[in-house]
């Protein structure tokens, strides 16, 4: 076939670039749903928790992903910083995924458990006040702010929508406690997430401010679970490394 | 300067009668809009820069925080800037190559309004913290369907243009076009799939997660830099470099080779992006190799556009608007050879999460993209009002204040990133960390001011432009007025 053809006749030219543009994508993402190994199996990871998944939503609306990563990736250095490497089984229930592009403050896939909940408050209410060469910007209005929780069932409903394991049914719920345990399973149950969203954020009360609930217990619930749903001890030193 | 004037800003006779011939009126919105979200995009990448130079500057106020305006920034520049330019540029050339009117008057006027206006809701959105989180396609769902709204009506456009040529071949700039038509469609709508929270509500959440979710953003995201702002800015190249050159393109076969390579190979390397990630190593292997064949596809289109100009490189001396293309084309050949290099597992384990990619994404926007456009806009905005430029001189000092701001962005970003990837992965003799992460940002406040003085200068001369191109539009429907009048006077002598 002369390449003339091409050149004369519009709907040639768009049924061929649109099959030439079409090969990268489905030989690189199509596998990707189908091969077993792609997400390995590994106990400890579970769905976030209504307070939890409230706090993901305010990571994404301020923007945090634009200087934060959250992907340690299989390096001395950042074993040593960080801990170990991210998993994709850890991101498995992240809608959007959250791995972030660039790292102008340090990653956040472990940063769980590593400071306290008032160090965190402290730290977002006036970064610079903690460490004073931090450039990031403050965020003193989340701790003013009262979270919106009205639309938690819907959200949750989206959620189970693209494939997290929230509960409806009576089946669901029992599935849940069997995979999860039953303190978690509660927690994952629509029919109860505006309650479970109060308790938890009235038994843990991560912002120091029992008086109401605020954007920042959420989003200090979300930065404490981070990275810590998985018992490393568990593994041998390389269990993961067939996966990768 | 004599010769350059009557070369450079001269305008053909015929311009001024072909207003009938051709639907200029859609090509002069297209044209004014893109420089006018140029000054804002541009300005507001200088205030996150320097937010990120002097972090007060975020004030405590949530609708100005970086995380939040640098999607404003992103969104502006590329698809206000950039994709406005499109427009403009794509609505033009397809007339004059295919020698027809652009089809639909009125829907060409929809695509203008309905582009922009999405634009700005994106803007005002991503400051009340409503986004996807997804980076370049932050516009939250019910946006994204208007741009998938106005998208097919601009396919449909430009496919009933082609098809009511006076041409036999479709130019090769026309393939570079639909390609990129056809390549955006096709990413914003897999890499928008979303579940709403509820009809009215603006949230959403996407159907994938995590490592899937990973490689369809990255294949999305590069290919945002392969389709929206290479593809198409090389139709922009393939039609107003042998245009202001007054010379043809320089090797037909060429172009052909380089179209479909570079098409084809774009689209499987949006996974070096998530290189040591939790992504399986075969597609990011897959990824890297087929970086680095980009190459060959690239440099074709580099040296077919710089070629162009052999016999004639004298331009160069006299032609400011020359200047900026073959600059553009140059710094299209040294960012295509950056990112390969960039892609590969072991310098990327470096420059990844760091600076070095900012620096490498603005060699290319504003080396590449940016300078063909301006190049393509000063020599388009005169011939369609039928005057002359308002000022050469004006354009000089517009190319060197950009030349000395990409200059100084770049190699600040050099330091940073090459730096800052240096201190992170250094040991101390007892084989612990050498330096905290907070030490490395302590480094990176120098770079940042030099780059945050860089888009500084990028700033002005785009301002510079601004006001070039308002005269010269002023001068335009000055004489336009005068025109009808004469015609009018003309007219009623007759009767």
């Amino acid at each position: 076939m002369k390449h003339e053809s091409v050149e004369t006749n519009a709907g040639l030219l768009i049924i061929l670039t649109l099959a030439v543009i079409s090969v990268g994508g489905l030989v690189e993402i199509v596998p990707l749903f189908y091969i077993d190994d792609t997400i390995e199996e590994v106990d400890g990871v579970r769905p976030y928790t209504p307070l939890e998944q409230r706090g993901r939503d305010i990571f994404v609306r301020e923007g945090c992903y634009t200087c934060h990563s959250q992907m340690v990736r299989p390096f001395r250095d950042e074993m040593l910083r960080y801990g170990h490497y991210s998993l994709a089984a850890e991101s498995m229930y992240d809608h959007p995924f959250q791995w972030g592009s660039k790292r102008t403050g340090p990653d956040l896939a472990r940063v769980g458990g590593k400071y306290s909940n008032e160090w965190h408050v402290q730290h977002l209410i006036d970064p610079r006040s903690l460490l004073p060469e931090s450039i990031m910007p403050g965020y003193p209005w989340l701790a003013t702010t009262p979270l919106d929780y009205s639309d938690i069932a819907a959200r949750m409903r989206a959620l189970k929508r693209v494939g997290v394991p929230y509960s409806i049914t009576e089946e669901e719920y029992e599935s849940n406690v069997e995979k999860f345990g039953e303190q978690h399973a509660r927690m994952f149950d629509i029919n109860n997430a505006e309650e479970m969203l109060i308790e938890q954020a009235q038994e843990e009360n991560f912002d120091g401010d029992s008086s109401f609930i605020s954007e920042m217990d959420a989003l200090v619930a979300y930065l404490q679970v981070l990275g810590t749903m998985v018992d490393f001890s568990e593994y041998d030193d390389g269990h993961f490394a067939e996966f990768r | 300067m004599s010769q350059a004037a009557t070369t450079a800003g001269s305008v053909p006779a015929t311009s001024v009668a072909s207003t009938e011939q051709y639907n200029y009126a859609i090509v002069k919105r297209f044209a004014i809009a893109a420089v006018l979200w140029g000054v804002f995009g541009m300005a507001a990448g200088v205030w996150i820069a320097s937010q990120l130079a002097f972090p007060f500057l975020n004030f405590d106020i949530a609708q100005i925080t970086f995380g939040r305006f640098r999607p404003v920034h992103t969104t502006a520049v590329i698809f206000g800037f950039g994709g406005n330019a499109l427009f403009a540029t794509s609505y033009y050339v397809v007339q004059r190559t295919c020698q027809t009117r652009l089809y639909g008057d009125s829907l060409a006027s929809f695509t203008f309004y309905g582009w922009n206006l999405a634009l700005i809701l994106g803007v005002i959105t991503y400051t009340m913290g409503i986004t996807q989180g997804r980076e370049y396609a932050e516009f939250n769902w019910q946006i994204d369907i208007i741009i998938l709204v106005v998208w097919v009506a601009y396919f449909w456009i430009y496919l009933q243009t082609l098809l009511r040529r006076n041409q036999p071949h479709i130019y090769v700039a026309n393939w570079f076009f639909m390609s990129f038509i056809l390549a955006t469609a096709l990413l914003h709508i897999f890499n928008n799939l979303e579940v709403p929270v509820g009809i009215f509500h603006t949230d959403s959440y996407p159907l994938f997660s995590g490592v899937q979710d990973a490689m369809r953003q990255w294949w999305y995201g590069h290919n945002a830099v392969g389709f929206f702002l290479t593809a198409a800015f090389l139709g922009m190249m393939y039609y107003f470099v042998p245009k202001q050159a007054g010379r043809p393109i320089y090797s037909y076969k060429l172009s052909i080779i380089h179209f479909w390579a570079l098409v084809f190979l774009y689209m499987w390397v949006g996974a070096h992006h998530l290189h040591w990630t939790a992504l399986p190593d075969w597609v990011s292997t897959l990824a890297a190799t087929f970086s680095i064949l980009l190459l060959l596809p690239s440099w074709g289109g580099m040296i077919n556009g710089i070629m162009t100009l052999s016999g004639a490189w004298d331009k160069l001396r006299t032609d400011p608007i020359m200047l900026f293309l073959i600059t553009a084309l140059s710094f299209y050949g040294m960012s295509t050879f950056e990112g390969p290099m960039m892609s590969l597992k072991s310098v990327n384990a470096l420059s990844h999460y760091t600076d070095w990619t900012v620096g490498h994404v603005h060699s290319g926007a504003l080396g590449w993209v940016a300078m063909i456009t301006f190049g393509s806009l000063y020599h388009l905005i005169p011939r369609l009002w039928g005057v002359n430029l308002y000022s050469l001189k004006l354009v000089y000092v517009h190319f060197f204040l950009a030349t000395i701001g990409i200059v100084l962005y770049i190699t600040a970003m050099w330091v940073a990133g090459i730096g800052q990837g240096l201190m992170l992965r250094a040991f101390d003799q007892y084989g612990n960390l050498a330096y905290t992460f907070t030490e490395s940002v302590v480094f990176l406040h120098r770079p940042y001011v030099v780059r945050a003085i860089g888009g500084g200068f990028f700033l002005a001369g785009m301002l510079i432009m601004a006001w070039n191109i308002a005269m010269t539009v002023r001068m335009g429907i000055k004489s336009e007025a005068r025109e009808r009048e004469e015609a009018r006077a003309a007219e009623a002598r007759t009767a």
